[in-house]
């Protein structure tokens, strides 16, 4: 994976992700190491996520390295006027690597064509988030032992969550894989995806709420329903508690069953399911700077 | 029949393009860079045609095309036919074929695609050539022919 960009999930073969997981499994027995010493990594956040950038950061930090950038657009020469290939083009010249955060929809792809050092995608508006789907597929095989024989959950928005259609790409590659997609009428998950299971012939199914499925399933990956996402305020207000997840509600899920979630976390996983030894959303966060050490060293050819 | 194929004079030497949509006369024109040749071109629009309704065609003398350049024109023209002319006759005829990649021509129609933002040439995979439907490098969304703008 030597000096190879991270744009889209689709970058990575099977055996790629398998290795990216064994190096994350290696970090997170052993999180600080120097091998990073004498690097300079670029941090360019031109929109604002605290969240994925400080994983970022710690990943980088907790390595040796040292970041360079900036963590939102009004910061950088972006705000006089300067176009992505330009600012892309002069920052690597002054780094070993680019982590880049963007509004705009492949805009990491064009960083890639123009960057003389790898790039690492860190979100590009709603089109892809590869390093959230590879922590993602971590704590799946980590709190499964496997990513075979998985029935995943999907909850909330599945019509314009990221995470939720690349976490679909990746699993769709392992053995005997069933999804279950709950969300409200408004936000289901979109027919292209559909179609690519079927043509795949993985099961999937449909569903407007929990009622009667919970026990099936092995992982609960929740996300958030956002207001402006509802062409009618009313359908929002009269959906929302609809998907929200509450500790009662985990009584007959199996002893495997953990529940996910990107963060943030609004008010779709009620707090009281936080002291349920099912709640893995905390540890799936401290599971992605094991996963972002393993990207980041794996394609800087240090692992 | 004859009286057909002298609504546009004939040429000695060059490319007829016939079956243009007539409303995509000045799309081709401007996909083959038309205007920056300087043999005779002579143009007919709004034709009759049974297949297209109102059907363009253009005549190039002196001029001839390589299948690479033509299949440019297919996402405006799919049922173009190209008649290659010699000394008033029919030498060599083509029809469009839908290319399995596009550079440049149209749009992606994700009004959120770093191509639609920054100054960069739109790419894409065909994902559909029946239907045409175009997958685009960047963004990796889909712009159906419904939603293609061509520039």
């Amino acid at each position: 994976m030597k000096n190879r960009h991270l744009v889209s999930i689709n970058d990575f073969s099977k055996d790629d992700i398998a290795r990216i997981l064994e190096l994350a499994a290696e970090f997170e027995k052993d999180p600080s190491q120097q091998i990073l010493e004498g690097k300079v990594i670029a941090s360019l956040f031109f929109e604002p996520s605290t969240r994925t950038r400080l994983s970022f950061e710690s990943a980088i930090n907790r390595l040796g390295g040292r970041v360079i950038g900036f963590t939102d657009a009004t910061s950088s020469s972006v705000s006089k006027g300067e176009s992505l290939k330009d600012t892309i083009r002069t920052v690597a010249n002054y780094s070993d690597m680019i982590i880049m955060r963007h509004p705009i929809e492949g805009s990491a792809h064009l960083a890639s064509e123009v960057s003389s050092v790898p790039v690492v995608n860190a979100g590009d508006g709603a089109n892809q988030h590869p390093t959230q789907t590879l922590l993602d597929l971590y704590s799946i095989k980590k709190t499964q032992g496997s990513l075979d024989n998985v029935n995943l959950f999907l909850v909330g928005d599945l019509k314009y969550g990221r995470t939720v259609h690349s976490l679909l790409m990746a699993m769709s590659n392992y053995e005997n894989v069933t999804f279950n997609f709950i969300s409200p009428e408004e936000l289901r998950i979109p027919s292209e995806y559909k179609l690519f299971l079927e043509k795949k012939g993985i099961p999937y199914y449909e569903h407007r709420d929990f009622d009667g499925i919970i026990e099936h399933a092995d992982i609960i990956y929740m996300t958030r329903i956002q207001r402006e996402r509802f062409s009618d305020p009313m359908e929002y207000e009269k959906t929302k508690n609809s998907y929200v997840l509450r500790d009662k509600m985990l009584e007959n899920a199996k002893d495997n069953m953990r529940v996910l979630h990107p963060l943030p976390r609004v008010n779709e996983i009620h707090e009281d399911v936080d002291t349920n030894a099912k709640a893995y959303y905390f540890t799936q966060a401290l599971n992605g700077v094991f996963t972002r050490q393993a990207i980041i060293s794996s394609i800087l050819g240090l692992k | 029949m004859e009286e057909k194929k002298l609504q546009v004079s004939a040429i000695k030497n060059g490319t007829v393009i016939d079956h243009v949509p007539a409303d995509h006369l000045f799309m081709v024109i401007n996909i083959l860079g038309l205007h920056k040749i300087d043999k005779p071109i002579t143009f007919g629009t709004n034709l009759e045609s049974s297949r297209l309704g109102r059907k363009a065609i253009i005549k190039i003398s002196d001029v001839y095309f390589e299948d690479e350049d033509i299949n440019r024109i297919a996402l405006v023209a799919p049922e173009a036919k190209l008649n290659d002319i010699r000394d008033y006759q029919v030498v060599n005829k083509r029809i469009v074929e839908v290319p399995d990649r596009i550079v440049g021509i149209a749009k992606c129609g994700n009004p959120k695609c770093i191509t639609n933002h920054d100054n960069v040439l739109p790419k894409f995979e065909v994902a559909n050539k029946k239907q045409v439907a175009l997958k685009c490098h960047y963004c990796e969304k889909i712009t159906d022919s419904e939603h293609m703008e061509i520039f």
